[in-house]
Formats: structure tokens, C-alpha cells, sequence
């Protein structure tokens, strides 16, 4: 079980309040991740609840037990950290062994588990080795056993694959939701990273400035932002978003349209442009394209669009694809 | 770095470095060299072949006994050592792991006293020990030599646990381990090799102060600095008789050095380079 509830949760560093009241319910069994941008309380989040810091004000809750007070061991988390955090004296056995030692677990009990956890995790070579003698993504592997050997009712992740190289990050983001599926433990995940959101929760919560901005699924966030941060955040390219004359039409001081929601002519259509920078991935491409009136617009379009920078093209928004929002850039429904 | 590097180039370097070696070691040479020379040949001017005569030795040992100012060093450079490591370390860990606005600045006024000339304090230390009944004691010698490396002590050891990362810590907290577990599980052996190289570096900085235990001394307690010392008057200078006992008083130390010198570069590089 791991059900965990926020209430009215305030954390002050001296002076500087750096998450101003936050009210938040985690099911069990869900993959919950925080995102947003760097210095907006997402890790300062997670580590109140973990326990690391002490809440200023509020209540932490998990499974209806009120946990504000507890120390870190005796709230049944686990903690998988950004820089892995693994003891460097210790090998890898006795890392993984380590908080069932601490538990004083008897020895026959732990080898059976670490042995367990070594072979779920594709470590079973490597108990012998310190941690030194580990690669990245192996030393990540060692952190998550460390954490799976606890059974906790819930595990944290710190933006565990940022010192990851790309295509570690995409193996070890499959392999974090495998995990999951197979547990069924409740994991919350911080991350600054929307893609890795995206592709991994259940729910995703954006935290900007300390402020919950928006919590919701993958797709509610995409398809439903409630404000302008969770509509820019949300989507890779970034969505435009479109102000004043150009966004008369459309009956709103603001307006947002995705790069995939323009449609691209080199004949007619909307608003006529000049192509700036064009990004050729392949499978798609991205055409920077300047837009009078409106600006720099980003576009989708098909991987062979074949066009080159100088030309001019016509972008035709998805009417029913666009998102208005009003004067405090809330969205307007 | 890789870079090619000829074999010409590398024998240049190589017997520059044995040059500058030498040199550098050149003044302890010449001690051990004069210590085996006899007196009349010692006072005649410099050479570097002795008669390798061993009777300076012989009545270092039997005008003034070796091996009592021997133990005296071992005393106070081990004693304050450890004396030092018992204040040292739980400040350097407070200063290291909760730290506040004013540890940088208590760290830099504790360095500051190091910057002061002893000979400034001699006077009122020399009254303060007389008057304690301190002066000539091991006790007192011992607290003395603690209380000048103290600061280069807590130095060294808070650079050290400054290393040891804190997310450590906090992921031994997270799996259960309590404030013993995680200091004996978790921070003594991350800590134990910076303490063991203070502590060689402390032991050896005791071993050569010469300034307060020649002072502070004068039979009872004087450890081999005195002892040293003690050849250069009022008869007259003995090159022989000085360097023999000179040699002597170095020795322990020199092989001590020798063989922690793997350990001991380590720990004054530490955090220099990473």
C-alpha cells in the first residue's frame, strides 16, 4: 500500500518560501512525476515527503498515517538519488543488502533477496564489484535494487537518468516503467524533463514557482492545459503561441497552437510566412517560420517536406485544435 | 593526455628531477655523512667521504641517553596527535556537514593564528607555564604542540568530509540506518583514510617542532629537538657528536615518512585534484 495525501504542505528556507501550500493525493499504485523547471520545489517536494527536510507547516500523510514528524527509515519510502548515492567502500552485494542489514534482517533472508533483486536487475555479474567498477546505467541498477529489496510502499526518484548519456536515458525510462508494471508499487518521479513525464506517468503534476500548476494524465495535460505554463511546458516542439492582432479572430488576447496543429501549404492558407531555420530529423521536420503580424511560429511537417530556408509557406491552424486562454493566461473553455 | 613523449625528452627530465632530488635531500645527506666522520675530520672543511668511524654515535649514546628524549618525542607528537584528533574531528564535522553563516569565517580565524610569530606569545606562555608548575612536563608540552596544529588539523580533516557527499548520508538515512549505523557503517570508513592522513602529517609536524619544545624543556620532558639542541653549546660546536644525533632524531621519522609517503601525498592533494 502507498497511498500518500499532502495537505497544506509549506516549506520555508528561512526567509524564502519556497513551496507556499500544497495539496496533493497520490493513489496507490501510481506513477506519479513531478516536473517543471529547475528551482521550481519539485525536488524540495519530493524530499519532504521522503523526509529529508522538515515541513514548515501542513501535514504528510501515507496509508492514514500521519508522517509529518517521522523520520526518513520509518516512513517505508525508498530513494533512488540523481548521483546514485551508493556507499563506495561497499560492493554491490552489500549496497543492495544494506537497509536489510539495517533492519537486521537475518542473512539467509537477504542473500535470497539480493539474489532476487541482482537477477531482475541484470546484476547477478556484478556482486563482487564496487561501485567504481560500475558503469552509469549499472550504478543506477544497484540504486533501484538498493530500493526494491525494502518493499517500501512507495519509491521516490530524484532525476534519476539525468547523468545519463541519451540513449542509456531511453533503456533505463523503459526499464523504470517495467519496473513498475511488475510491482505495482506506488513510485513518485521527479524530473525537469517532460518527455520522460509523458512517456512514464500515470499522472503528471507541473510545479512551477512552488505552486501546483496543473495535475492530470499525460494526454489531459496535453490536450487540456489549464494555463499558459502547463500549455508551453507540456509538448516538445513548444507550443506558439500567438498575441494580439493575428489572435483577434479567434476571440482571445491569447491564443496556442501546437507545431503539429498547423497545417503547411506551399499554396495558400491563413497567415503567409518566410522559413527561417528548418530541422530535418527524418521522421519529422521542424520549420522555424517567420510569420508577419505573429512571429517566429514552429512547425511540423512530414520528414521529406521538402523546403529550404528563404521560402515562403502558408500555416493554416486546426480550429478545433487550439487553445484560447484570457488576460491572466488561464484557459478559457 | 596523450601525448607523445620522446625517449631523449624523457631521459632529460629524468636526470633533472634526480638533480633537484638531490639537492633538495642533500642537507640530510650531508648530516648522515658528517655523522660518520670523526671530529678533527668534521671541522676540516667539506667532504663528502667520511672514514665511516661510528664513535660519534657511540658517545652521543653515552654522554646523554637516546632514549629518553626518544620516548618524549613519541609521547607528544603521538599524545597531541591523538589529542588533537578527539577536538579536531567532531569540529570538522560540524563544519562540514551543518555548516553556518559564520564557519567560513571561524575556519579563516583559525588559520589566522598560524599567521602569527610564536616568539609574539612566548613570554606570557613561558609565565603561564611556570605558573601551572607546566613547564619541563609532557602534560604540558602535549597540549602545547595540540593546540598549534590544531588548526591545520580541523583544516585538513573538514576538506576531507567536505568530499564525502551528502545525498550518502541521506540514502543511508532513507534505508534505515541510524546515527550510529550511519556514522559506523557509512561515514568512519569514507572518513578513515583523510583521518589516518592527518593524523600521519600531525604526527610528523609534532615530531620536527622545535620552537616551543626547545623552550618549554629542559631534561625531563625535551623530546629529540632539544636533544639536538642540546650538542651545540655550551662546549662548543661538535659537528660529529651534532650530526650523529641528529641523524638519530631523524630516523624514526624519515622512515616513518617513507613508508606512509603513498598515504601522505594523498591526503595533501586531496580535493586539490580530483
Amino acid at each position: 500500500m502507498g497511498k500518500i495525501i499532502l495537505r497544506n504542505v509549506n516549506k520555508s528556507f528561512g526567509a524564502t518560501q519556497v513551496i507556499p501550500g500544497i495539496d496533493l493525493t497520490i493513489e496507490d499504485g501510481e506513477f506519479v512525476v513531478f516536473v517543471g523547471p529547475s528551482g521550481c520545489g519539485k525536488s524540495t517536494l519530493l524530499r519532504l515527503i521522503a523526509g529529508l527536510e522538515d515541513t514548515t507547516s501542513g501535514t504528510i500523510e501515507i496509508d492514514g498515517r500521519d508522517v509529518t514528524k517521522a523520520a526518513p527509515a520509518k516512513r517505508g519510502l525508498a530513494m533512488v538519488f540523481q548521483s546514485y548515492a551508493l556507499y563506495p567502500h561497499m560492493t554491490v552485494k552489500n549496497n543492495i543488502a544494506f537497509p536489510l542489514k539495517m533492519a537486521k534482517v537475518s542473512p539467509d533472508v537477504i542473500e535470497k533477496k539480493v539474489t532476487e533483486a541482482a537477477r531482475v536487475l541484470n546484476l547477478t555479474n556484478y556482486l563482487e564489484r564496487r561501485p567504481g567498477q560500475l558503469s552509469g546505467g549499472q550504478r543506477q541498477r544497484v540504486a533501484i535494487g538498493r530500493a526494491i529489496v525494502r518493499e517500501p510502499s512507495a519509491f521516490l526518484f530524484d532525476e534519476p537518468l539525468s547523468n545519463l548519456d541519451a540513449a542509456l536515458r531511453g533503456t533505463m525510462r523503459l526499464e523504470i516503467s517495467e519496473l513498475h508494471q511488475q510491482l505495482k508499487t506506488t513510485m513518485i518521479y521527479v524530473t525537469h524533463d517532460q518527455v520522460e513525464a509523458m512517456t512514464m506517468a500515470d499522472k503528471i503534476v507541473v510545479l512551477n514557482a512552488g505552486n501546483i500548476e496543473q495535475v492530470g494524465s499525460p494526454l489531459d495535460l496535453y490536450n487540456k492545459p489549464d494555463n499558459l505554463f502547463v500549455a508551453g511546458f507540456i509538448g516538445s516542439p513548444r507550443m506558439n503561441f500567438v498575441k494580439g492582432k493575428a489572435a483577434e479572430p479567434y476571440r482571445a488576447p491569447t491564443v496556442g497552437i501546437r507545431p503539429e496543429h498547423l497545417r503547411l501549404s506551399t499554396e495558400s492558407g491563413t497567415w503567409r510566412g518566410v522559413v527561417g531555420v528548418a530541422e530535418h530529423l527524418g521522421s519529422d521536420t521542424f520549420l522555424h517560420v517567420n510569420v508577419e503580424d505573429v512571429g517566429m511560429v514552429t512547425v511540423r511537417a512530414g520528414g521529406d517536406f521538402a523546403v529550404t530556408h528563404g521560402d515562403t509557406v502558408y500555416l493554416t491552424p486546426d480550429e478545433n485544435r487550439i487553445h484560447r486562454f484570457d488576460d491572466k493566461g488561464l484557459a478559457i473553455r | 593526455m596523450a601525448r607523445a613523449v620522446s625517449t631523449r625528452r624523457m631521459a632529460v627530465a629524468t636526470i633533472a628531477a634526480w638533480i633537484v632530488a638531490l639537492i633538495i635531500f642533500f642537507p640530510i645527506l650531508y648530516t648522515i655523512i658528517t655523522s660518520l666522520k670523526s671530529e678533527p675530520e668534521a671541522i676540516q672543511g667539506f667532504n663528502l667521504i667520511p672514514s665511516f668511524t661510528l664513535e660519534s654515535y657511540v658517545t652521543v649514546q653515552t654522554q646523554r641517553d637516546y632514549f629518553k628524549p626518544f620516548m618524549n618525542s613519541v609521547v607528544l607528537s603521538v599524545g597531541s596527535t591523538l589529542l588533537a584528533l578527539l577536538v579536531a574531528v567532531p569540529a570538522a564535522w560540524s563544519m562540514a556537514f551543518s555548516p553556518t553563516n559564520r564557519t567560513k569565517d571561524i575556519l579563516m580565524w583559525m588559520l589566522s593564528t598560524k599567521m602569527m610569530p610564536a616568539v609574539a606569545v612566548l613570554v606570557p606562555i613561558y609565565l603561564i607555564f611556570r605558573d601551572t608548575g607546566l613547564l619541563d612536563t609532557r602534560l604540558g608540552l602535549t597540549i602545547m604542540l595540540t593546540l598549534i596544529n590544531l588548526p591545520i588539523v580541523v583544516w585538513m580533516l573538514y576538506t576531507y568530509f567536505r568530499e564525502i557527499p551528502g545525498e550518502i548520508l541521506e540514502a543511508a538515512r532513507m534505508d534505515g540506518a541510524t546515527l550510529w549505523g550511519e556514522i559506523v557503517y557509512v561515514l568512519a570508513p569514507m572518513a578513515v583514510p583523510g583521518i589516518a592522513s592527518t593524523m600521519l602529517l600531525n604526527i610528523i609536524l609534532a615530531w620536527n617542532e622545535a620552537f616551543w619544545t626547545i623552550r618549554l624543556t629542559t631534561t625531563n620532558a625535551a623530546p629529540l629537538t632539544a636533544f639536538i639542541a642540546s650538542f651545540s653549546s655550551p662546549q662548543g660546536l661538535f659537528w660529529a657528536k651534532l650530526s650523529a644525533a641528529s641523524t638519530l632524531a631523524i630516523a624514526p621519522i624519515l622512515i616513518m615518512g617513507w613508508f606512509s609517503q603513498k598515504q601522505l601525498v594523498r591526503g595533501l592533494t586531496f580535493g586539490a585534484v580530483k
